[in-house]
């Protein structure tokens, strides 16, 4: 018996839809460990977004205090940790979004809990499949510590639906918060209208091949008449063309959309790791022996700038005829 | 400033994968130094010299420490011919060890060394874990600075860029730390020590190549062998493989005479658009 501490992210009133794969992992989670789901929200704000958190989980704790303005791994990991054993967490999870790689291990460390990081599965009540080597094996992996800890890979769990009645929300004190010197100074934000890259529908990439930053214009070009987000090969961020946090692949975002536009990619395996999960993968790139073409549903061997103009054109037509 | 760079040894990316047993198959593999390790060498080296004048700020000192099977002592040997001052080697094989056992080792060692800084990389590529920064900082009680990106060390403080979703956070830590860096952090300019002019830009092309006198060097380094009970560590991991599977290979795909055709296809056969 044991509950699962689900820590989620939330923004403004409402949760972060990445947390929502996370409540789905917690509850499969609570039903093998025979507890229930108990959804953690730490930060300015938590108290707000708690009876968002409550249709999707039976039991939520908000942590609100001043000295909590910005998120630190140093003072949200002890939080995490003390909660968890306070509410007999026998599992303790996150989504793998930068903020949960950041914070779970660090709670894992205070737990001396085994950690299954990036999670696609549980199985049975211990074993997690996770994807190695990115993403061409996937690890079953066995934890015997009292305390599980995990991070969810956001892709390969669909969003938790509403329950059918509200949870109830209670308010945890903060404890002694001590940030070992570290401060948040600042963040250099990328805004964008777009999509977020880890849940849009549609993925629109560019890579090496697209030469300067000014000619990802056509890809957002197209990328907006889809509603989709704009991604990138780690040669095009490395270059500078693009910020960095547009990466897909092993080191970046891992996303799986339903159609996914790879435009001159050459396809190396460390990018395949970040898409090769999507439903639809379209490669446009003028060299045919590419590897991307391996991955890819539909290629069309073409150079980018007669490609994208004649692309965009051409969905205009479809989407003028519905 | 004294600097430890844990670092791991990993089969080499470009390796298929093959199975064997129901685990991986790693006979005749040819291994290599975790890239995201060799770029925090590369930092810690970047840290703790001159770039322009090509030569070491007195005092410095880099660490080097693996915790792997006897000939991981190979790629051990790459680190110092990088330019690190020594390195200490644990022996244990892969089925003795967990992020927790090794994180038990680490802390230990440090204790022992009291570095001002450990520099590692954020994930080693074969198991893709991202643990062992985190749980090592949380074991010490040490702050953190994950996906760092940039580095600018003043005053035996950092401020860190790290790679976030959304942008890159600049978060102030001081020292001892544990930074694990991201891939950006070998970009011509991005550490900063105070000792090294703004101006000078390193070449971008990653991390630095081992020169002949950099090997010639690297022979008479030491490289102290030792065991996991040196550690007070016993060989009991709690993250166990149970198995390995490949993932089913995607169907073939097509490849289309034009975009007319394409975008046809993905309206009419794929229904995506």
């Amino acid at each position: 018996m044991g509950n699962v501490l689900a820590f989620c992210e939330f923004s403004g009133s409402t949760l972060r839809s990445s947390a929502l794969a996370n409540i789905a992992f917690a509850r499969d989670a609570a039903t093998a460990h025979g507890g229930e789901v108990i959804a953690l929200l730490i930060g300015p704000g938590a108290a707000a977004a708690g009876a968002a958190a409550a249709k999707y989980a039976p039991k939520v704790i908000t942590v609100e205090d001043g000295k909590l303005e910005h998120y630190l791994a140093e003072t949200y990991a002890p939080i995490l940790a003390r909660l968890a054993k306070e509410n007999n967490a026998t599992v303790v999870s996150a989504t793998a979004t930068s903020l949960g790689k950041d914070v779970m291990p660090r709670t894992a460390a205070l737990l001396d809990a085994g950690m299954a990081s990036d999670i696609s599965k549980m199985d049975g009540k211990t074993a997690f499949v996770r994807p190695i080597l990115a993403g061409n094996a996937y690890s079953k992996v066995e934890i015997s510590t009292p305390i599980i800890t995990v991070t969810v890979r956001q892709s390969e769990f669909e969003p938790a639906g509403e329950l059918g009645s509200a949870g109830t929300v209670s308010a945890a004190p903060a404890g002694e918060i001590n940030a070992l010197g570290a401060a948040f100074d600042h963040i250099d934000a990328q805004k964008s209208d777009r999509p977020d890259l880890g849940d849009a529908k549609v993925v629109v990439s560019g890579g090496r091949g697209m030469k300067t930053g000014e000619n990802f214009k056509v890809l957002e070009q197209l990328a907006d008449l889809l509603g989709a987000a704009m991604g990138a090969s780690r040669a095009a961020t490395d270059a500078g063309m693009v910020p960095a946090d547009w990466q897909v692949g092993q080191t970046g975002k891992i996303v799986a959309p339903n159609l996914y536009f790879a435009v001159a990619i050459s396809g190396a395996i460390q990018h395949l790791a970040g898409m090769k999960g999507s439903k639809t993968i379209v490669a446009i790139n003028k060299n045919k022996d590419e590897p991307i073409f391996q991955v890819a549903d539909y290629g069309v061997v073409a150079d980018w700038e007669k490609a994208i103009p004649e692309l965009i054109a051409e969905i205009k037509k479809v989407k003028a005829s519905r | 400033m004294k600097i430890l760079v844990p670092v791991k040894r990993v089969p080499d990316p470009t390796q298929k994968a093959k199975i064997k047993d129901g685990h991986i198959d790693l006979t005749g593999a040819s291994w290599i130094v975790n890239t995201f390790d060799e770029y925090a060498v590369e930092t810690a080296l970047r840290l703790s010299e001159n770039g322009e004048a090509a030569s070491r700020i007195a005092g410095s000192e880099i660490v080097v420490v693996s915790i792997g099977p006897d000939d991981a002592a190979k790629e051990i040997r790459t680190t110092l011919a990088m330019g690190a001052d020594r390195a200490i080697h644990v022996v244990a094989n892969d089925s003795e060890i967990d992020s927790l056992v090794v994180v038990k080792v680490l802390a230990a060692i440090i204790a022992a060394e009291k570095p001002d800084l450990v520099v590692m990389g954020k994930q080693a590529v074969d198991g893709d874990a991202n643990q062992v920064g985190q749980m090592l900082a949380g074991k010490l009680g040490w702050p953190q600075a994950t996906f760092a990106a940039s580095i600018e060390l003043k005053d035996k403080s950092l401020v860190v860029g790290r790679e976030v979703d959304g942008g890159v956070e600049y978060k102030r830590v001081p020292t001892p730390a544990v930074v694990t860096v991201d891939l950006r952090i070998v970009a011509p300019k991005a550490v900063q020590n105070g000792t090294t002019p703004a101006s000078f830009a390193y070449s971008g092309e990653g991390a630095r190549l081992p020169s002949l006198k950099g090997i010639m060097a690297a022979k008479k380094k030491p490289l102290d062998v030792k065991k996991l009970a040196d550690y007070g560590a016993s060989p009991a991991p709690v993250i166990k493989e149970l198995s390995v599977t490949l993932p089913p290979p995607r169907p073939p795909g097509q490849i289309v005479a034009d975009i007319p055709t394409l975008v046809k296809k993905l309206a009419e056969e794929a229904k995506v658009l």
